[in-house]
């Protein structure tokens, strides 16, 4: 008689869509992650086992203080969402390898403790974990610019300096070209911070997150771009093409245009203003290697702009559907 | 076609699973038929209980904005009385016990030629059919007309059904594109219009083939085959997508010139007017993930869901059971629900596709904004209805949300977007004086 009580199903109600797409937050960091793996490998051929061993405690650290946060502030778990394993992994990778693991770990709780949950976990944050732990390291400057030769390798719990060797940009901080051939810094056959020497395996990864649609090449092409042009038209009398080459190729420009400024919480989410963050990169990249006290400019231009998203976010709003031609007051 | 609309995204068609199911008939044993079924005012019961009634015998009517409902059996009237409804709600409703013989009601006549028939005739016989917009928005047909007349250059045949699972259009325009056809040149006649446009989704070749055909003694009518893409069938991104133009917020598709309709309708109308035949039984796609035999039935209108879902049997426990697609469906609760005549289909899912996140965190990856084809940043809707930030909401054009699920679809963050879009558009109506009816949009 009745028909509701004929067959008895536990029922789920919800709004629509029923269904979802594949994206899920821990398969774009998982992503992310696998687009960094070429970088690691070829650190740890430049610079030995410590690359990796340094990566990992960086990585353990981070999920850790991820973990150990929610759970004291009782809050959602979400270390599967493998954000803070890509922050410890970009953390490390800004270092130096001789960095000791301790200063590592201080830089790691920055990242997640202050830099994220204290603004709310992620998708919260204001400035990018890694970079912002990156600028708070810098209290231990020297630490942080002792940079060794590729190919030495220090021992894994060795925190004795080994030979320190001047990075590209530091010589051309001073407006000259390095020793190293452009074909030498795109490989990545320099000194320098663990993940950011080889440009090429970084572009690498930057174009499988584009092949993958995690990323799009609009923040990275804006950024590297802008620096290209500039370098071009400043070239601090150098061969102009040979001194633009140098300048994209050196230091954290392709980490930083690839995978820092890329990420999502701290850029803008419209195309218009995605473009605009990225030159805006770009040129403060530039006016802090030339004018700046510091050879390099990237994580701060990042940090700068990271902090404007919220205006960039109001330029290049969708024009309201069907406002197309007549659409003045579209606009706001 | 040169033009397309903004974003959308790809899900799974799955139409493989029904697609290839003939079309059978389903027989009732009791109906029951809400008084509303469409946008507006419901009916007035013009039956009480121990009447007998006969097929197609009107047994709901009322005024203003409403269509009346016929008895899609025959026999013995057995409850006027509210029933739930696919809505969620309960409705005054009458139920009908068949006596098995669908013996038809004596005013239901043939017609031979409809030449003499005005404009004005035709409407008052689709009003009088009861026909509703079948694609799930179920805007009164004659309303849509009689409000489009003179202003119309463009009819769309909405054939292109982009919603996954379902193929009771498809199935249609396989086996009965004559129907289709003819509804088509019904509309023309009442419109004044040489041409028509019947749009189809290019993932339907073989019902694309056969259309093709049926359309060579049809000049005036041409097939537009659209790329497959969510939501390619949804009213504002069909006329895009057809003649490019842009409905202005609010507005209706007659402010450009366009009228949609779906090819159910135009089967409807075809059988209103040629066979006097109003609407009493409809198209329904009976698929989704965890069903055995996924089926298209022509259904009668009353039809309660259970006694449809029981026919097709289930390999794994059902988790929801859905009036429509798996996008824009709504969810059921009670599956004494009846097939209405939006519902063009039944789709039940398993355990497997629950997704939506208990604390979601945006990361703001701005997937949402690219993906919506309304222009709208779904994103900042969702944090501002999460303010109850009623002047953020307005300033972002939350009410140009049609709701497909395009942003939900791909979020990573599986944020409930247009949950949180739905409420806002509550608050918001909660909070002016007024209340505005928005349209919903057909699938």
């Amino acid at each position: 008689m009745d028909l509701k009580n004929k067959y008895f199903y536990v029922l789920t109600l919800s709004s629509s869509p029923h269904v979802h797409g594949k994206n899920r937050t821990w398969n774009l960091m998982l992503d992310v992650i696998i687009a960094l793996m070429p970088a690691l490998i070829w650190s740890i051929i430049a610079f030995g086992f410590r690359a990796l061993t340094l990566t990992a405690v960086s990585v353990a650290a981070c999920v850790f203080f991820e973990w150990g946060y929610r759970k004291v502030m009782k809050l959602d778990n979400t270390i599967f969402d493998l954000s803070a394993v890509v922050t410890g992994i970009l953390l490390a990778f800004v270092c130096p390898v001789t960095l000791p693991y301790w200063v590592i770990i201080v830089g790691d709780f920055f990242a997640i403790i202050i830099v994220k949950q204290l603004f709310g976990g992620i998708g919260k944050n204001i400035i990018n974990p890694a970079l912002g732990a990156r600028a708070f390291l810098f209290s231990w400057a020297s630490l942080m610019t002792t940079w060794v030769p590729f190919g030495s390798k220090p021992g894994i719990f060795s925190t004795v300096d080994a030979v320190t060797s001047a990075t590209p940009l530091e010589a051309m901080h001073s407006g000259n070209l390095s020793n190293f051939s452009l074909a030498e810094l795109f490989m990545g056959k320099t000194g320098g911070a663990m993940g950011e020497i080889s440009a090429m395996l970084l572009v690498v990864g930057g174009l499988y997150l584009v092949l993958r649609r995690v990323i799009s090449l609009r923040i990275p092409l804006a950024y590297i771009g802008t620096v290209a042009l500039l370098a071009f038209l400043f070239p601090m009398g150098n061969d102009r093409l040979v001194w633009m080459g140098a300048q994209v190729l050196s230091g954290g420009l392709m980490l930083g245009a690839w995978f820092m400024a890329t990420d999502y919480v701290t850029s803008p989410v419209t195309g218009w203003g995605q473009i605009v963050y990225g030159v805006g990169c770009g040129i403060i990249t530039i006016v802090i290697r030339y004018l700046g006290a510091y050879p390099e400019g990237v994580s701060y231009a990042i940090l700068v702009m990271n902090c404007c998203v919220v205006l960039l976010d109001k330029i290049g709003v969708p024009k309201r559907f069907g406002l197309v031609k007549t659409g003045k007051e579209a606009a706001k | 076609m040169a033009f397309s609309f903004f974003g959308g995204v790809h899900p799974k068609g799955r139409k493989e699973l029904a697609r290839y199911q003939m079309i059978q008939p389903f027989r009732a044993n009791t109906v029951v038929i809400p008084m509303s079924q469409h946008i507006g005012a419901p009916c007035k019961p013009l039956v009480k209980k121990g009447d007998q009634v006969l097929l197609g015998q009107k047994i709901g009517d009322g005024q203003g904005l409403c269509v009346p409902v016929h008895a899609s059996v025959s026999g013995t009237v057995k409850a006027v009385e509210p029933r739930p409804h696919t809505n969620g709600t309960l409705v005054m409703s009458v139920v009908i016990e068949s006596d098995g013989q669908d013996t038809l009601d004596p005013g239901i006549k043939r017609r031979t030629k409809i030449d003499d028939l005005t404009p004005e005739d035709l409407i008052g016989i689709i009003r009088e059919a009861g026909i509703v917009g079948m694609g799930g928005a179920t805007f009164p047909t004659h309303v849509k007309l009689s409000s489009g007349m003179g202003k119309v250059d463009t009819i769309i045949v909405n054939a292109s059904e982009c919603e996954p699972y379902i193929t009771s259009d498809e199935r249609l325009l396989l086996e009965s594109p004559s129907s289709v056809i003819a509804g088509t040149e019904i509309l023309m006649r009442i419109l004044g219009l040489k041409t028509a446009f019947i749009a189809m989704e290019n993932n339907k070749p073989e019902t694309a083939a056969v259309l093709e055909e049926a359309l060579l003694d049809h000049p005036a009518i041409k097939l537009v085959r659209l790329p497959a893409r969510y939501p390619q069938g949804a009213e504002k991104q069909l006329i895009q997508a057809v003649t490019g133009r842009l409905v202005p917020p609010g507005g209706l598709p007659a402010a450009v010139g366009c009228a949609v309709f779906n090819a159910a309708t135009c089967d409807a109308i075809s059988d209103a007017v040629w066979k006097g035949m109003p609407l009493v039984r409809r198209l329904v796609t009976i698929s989704g993930d965890v069903v055995m035999r996924p089926m298209n039935l022509i259904v009668p209108v009353g039809v309660p869901f259970i006694e449809l879902i029981e026919i097709v049997g289930f390999s794994r426990n059902p988790y929801k059971v859905l009036s429509g697609g798996p996008m824009m469906g709504a969810a059921q609760f009670d599956l004494a629900v009846p097939v209405i005549k939006g519902t063009n289909a039944v789709t039940v899912l398993g355990e497997n596709n629950r997704y939506m996140a208990k604390n979601p965190h945006c990361i703001r990856c701005g997937k949402c904004i690219s993906v919506c084809p309304m222009h709208l940043m779904p994103l900042y809707l969702y944090s501002a209805e999460r303010k109850s930030d009623l002047e953020e909401l307005k300033r972002r054009n939350l009410m140009d949300c049609v709701e497909c699920g395009s942003c939900a679809y791909t979020c990573p963050a599986c944020i409930p977007l247009v949950h949180s879009i739905r409420t806002g558009k509550q608050k918001l109506r909660d909070a002016s004086a007024p209340p505005a009816p928005a349209q919903p949009e057909k699938k």
